[in-house]
């Protein structure tokens, strides 16, 4: 009984006892890992990435706009693995290029979004006063707006009004920077409050007044030592913004008013296929809206599990 | 002292507007310090003692703070109306603070050794690698082991003790004039306080900076400081060279406050005097003594008019009505 006992406790080894305690990064890197979900995503993306990106060197872009009145609405075959639109365009390639836009779109979006949402949350947040109280009243008042009816005025707005821009070689629509822009516009008042809030409490805490006491200038108190406290709800939502821009371009593109054709998008493949969705042409709408499904899944459960792993709160490891 | 004049400040008043009415935390102190001088400022919380350096440093919120009048002159230039862009430049390289809580006043997200270059490459122009092997000399001066390894450890990685260490470091990176240590050594516990009070005694020495040190700790003050400050509701009420403020305390708040210091060559079991009522609501504008509630010598031109700062022997100012070795008006 008592040897039993004995043998029943673990021996560590030398090592085991010795190891450091893990880091910051790497508790929150193993929290991660083992969301299941946010690796999921991680996959997904990684794999939709090299789809889109990857695929540019097995398709030419010529190929993707190439039309073949003679090959309309084709369904999928060995030629044309992912069927060809009202015009003959092939699918699979049109998804590729159009996959391209769609995520970078996504990616400058939320870049646009999360500096204005620094910018604007950062000087309520650590000013205060009647500068915290016009920013937040014309943060309230962005707000009220629907998203999507401040989106289609100023696409119907800017729309056209910016030339086509040459870059690497190819040819993109100036669209794509007016569909950036607005949604990077319409959509930062989530996150400047957010970081307002984090700048309000933090502002306060002793470690601040400790970097104002070795005179530190207040621009360099607000991004290199506020800014780096409050990264985590910033990643997150910066995160769940790219997904949200996806699918803000998809949708302005689908209503006709986003990206403009020859430059293709999951969204504006969608605007041509609505007339098709009564005709048995699947493929013509089902790829894209596929993609477009996977794309946002895949970052929102990347985004639910940054959240979690970031979380210092979380007590799973 | 013959050593040449570094800080004076004058009739410093600091108020706060707040929802609830006008806080009156500093009552028109005035004080001189001299190079290489130390002055402990001593009182219990909510004094004013904190507020009083942080109103010289330029480090009150305004608003709701207001400096509502007072000046305070280092080295011929007036610190409280100094411009923000020029104010930075004193602190931290002619003026640094050490502050309460080791625990909180490190950025954690920070390395340390980020934290100590980045105000030496500021305000003493130096390159990075210059900058990161003076960390690596001022973080082993201060007693830190090991320093060159540490230097990319944030502070969660070190103990109470260490990151004031750490603190010390920083402060004293672009060699200031003046330190300043608000309450340093509080949050620590007695074995480190003692480490931590010895370790600056030696920095200071060859340092040769001037330290105002702010503490509620009368025996720290007595190994330490050149000259005392007794500070209450936001007056000064006592201020003397540590020497005679031991031996020879006047005003009956200094009493009160010695009394109630626990002695090792006191009889075992007796119990420590504390003071009676709770110190004054600072939203009310002083008016007669601040003490005059809770002195046990009160009389009633205490209630009425509030004493100034009279010298009752050289070097020796106190702020009372009466005189406490003789317990007569004087």
């Amino acid at each position: 009984m008592s040897s039993e006992a004995a043998t029943a406790i673990p021996q560590l080894k030398a090592d085991e006892l010795e190891a450091p305690p893990l880091t910051l990064r790497q508790l929150t890197w193993r929290r991660f890992r083992r969301h299941k979900m946010a690796m999921f995503g991680v996959a997904m993306l990684v794999l939709l990435f090299i789809y889109s990106f990857g695929g540019a060197f097995f398709v030419s872009e010529a190929d993707a706009n190439l039309t073949e009145t003679a090959a309309r609405l084709q369904p999928p075959s060995a030629a044309h693995p992912f069927g060809t639109d009202t015009v003959g365009r092939d699918i699979l390639a049109r998804t590729i290029y159009g996959g391209q836009i769609s995520l970078i779109i996504g990616l400058t979006a939320m870049l646009v979004e999360v500096i204005l949402g620094i910018l604007i949350g950062a000087a309520a947040g650590y000013f205060g006063g009647w500068i915290d109280a016009v920013l937040m009243r014309f943060t309230e008042a962005v707000f009220v707006i629907p998203q999507i009816f401040l989106l289609i005025v100023m696409a119907k707005y800017f729309g056209g009004k910016v030339p086509n821009i040459e870059l690497f070689g190819r040819t993109f629509s100036g669209s794509v920077v007016v569909v950036i822009v607005i949604i990077g516009a319409t959509s930062w008042m989530y996150l400047a409050r957010i970081v307002r809030a984090e700048f309000i409490s933090l502002k306060e805490r002793e470690f601040i007044l400790a970097a104002k006491a070795t005179g530190t200038p207040a621009v360099e108190v607000i991004f290199s030592h506020i800014l780096p406290n409050c990264m985590a709800p910033i990643i997150v939502s910066a995160t769940l913004a790219v997904a949200a821009a996806i699918l803000a371009e998809s949708y302005i593109s689908f209503l006709g008013l986003g990206v403009q054709a020859p430059t293709a998008t999951w969204g504006n493949m969608l605007d041509s296929a609505i007339n098709y969705i009564d005709e048995g042409a699947w493929w013509y709408w089902g790829f894209p809206s596929l993609l477009i499904l996977l794309a946002v899944l895949s970052i929102n459960f990347l985004g639910d599990g940054l959240r979690d792993a970031l979380d210092p709160h979380s007590r799973a490891v | 002292m013959d050593r040449p004049l570094l800080l004076e400040v004058n009739d410093l008043k600091t108020r706060f507007h707040t929802a609830e009415g006008t806080i009156y935390a500093v009552n028109g102190i005035s004080y001189v310090l001299h190079e290489g001088e130390t002055l402990a400022v001593v009182g219990e919380s909510g004094c004013g003692k904190s507020v009083s350096v942080l109103s010289i440093m330029g480090l009150i919120p305004i608003p709701p703070g207001q400096i509502a009048s007072g000046s305070a002159i280092y080295r011929s230039r007036d610190l409280l109306k100094m411009a923000e862009p020029e104010m930075e430049k004193v602190r931290g390289k002619e003026i640094a603070m050490v502050f309460q809580d080791p625990m909180t006043s490190l950025n954690p997200v920070l390395t340390i050794g980020k934290q100590i270059t980045e105000s030496l490459e500021k305000h003493m122009a130096m390159g990075h690698d210059v900058a990161v092997r003076r960390t690596v000399e001022l973080l082993e001066w201060v007693g830190l082991p090991d320093p060159a390894r540490r230097l990319g450890d944030y502070p969660h990685q070190f103990s109470g003790g260490m990151r004031q260490r750490v603190m010390i470091a920083m402060a004293l990176a672009c060699g200031p004039t003046l330190l300043i240590a608000d309450e340093p050594t509080t949050a620590l516990d007695v074995t480190i306080q003692a480490q931590i009070v010895e370790l600056v005694i030696r920095l200071r020495q060859e340092v040769g900076m001037a330290m105002i040190w702010i503490t509620h700790d009368l025996g720290v003050v007595a190994g330490l400081a050149d000259r005392v400050i007794v500070m209450y509701a936001g007056f000064i009420v006592e201020e003397a060279d540590v020497d005679s403020l031991y031996e020879d305390p006047r005003h009956p708040y200094t009493l009160a406050l010695l009394a109630a210091l626990p002695r090792v060559d006191r009889r075992r079991h007796q119990r420590l005097k504390s003071i009676q009522g709770a110190p004054p609501n600072l939203l009310v504008e002083p008016h007669g003594c601040p003490f005059a509630p809770r002195c046990e010598r009160v009389i009633d031109r205490c209630r009425t008019e509030n004493p100034s700062l009279q010298a009752v022997a050289p070097r020796h100012r106190i702020a009372c009505w009466i005189d406490v070795q003789t317990g007569e008006p004087r």
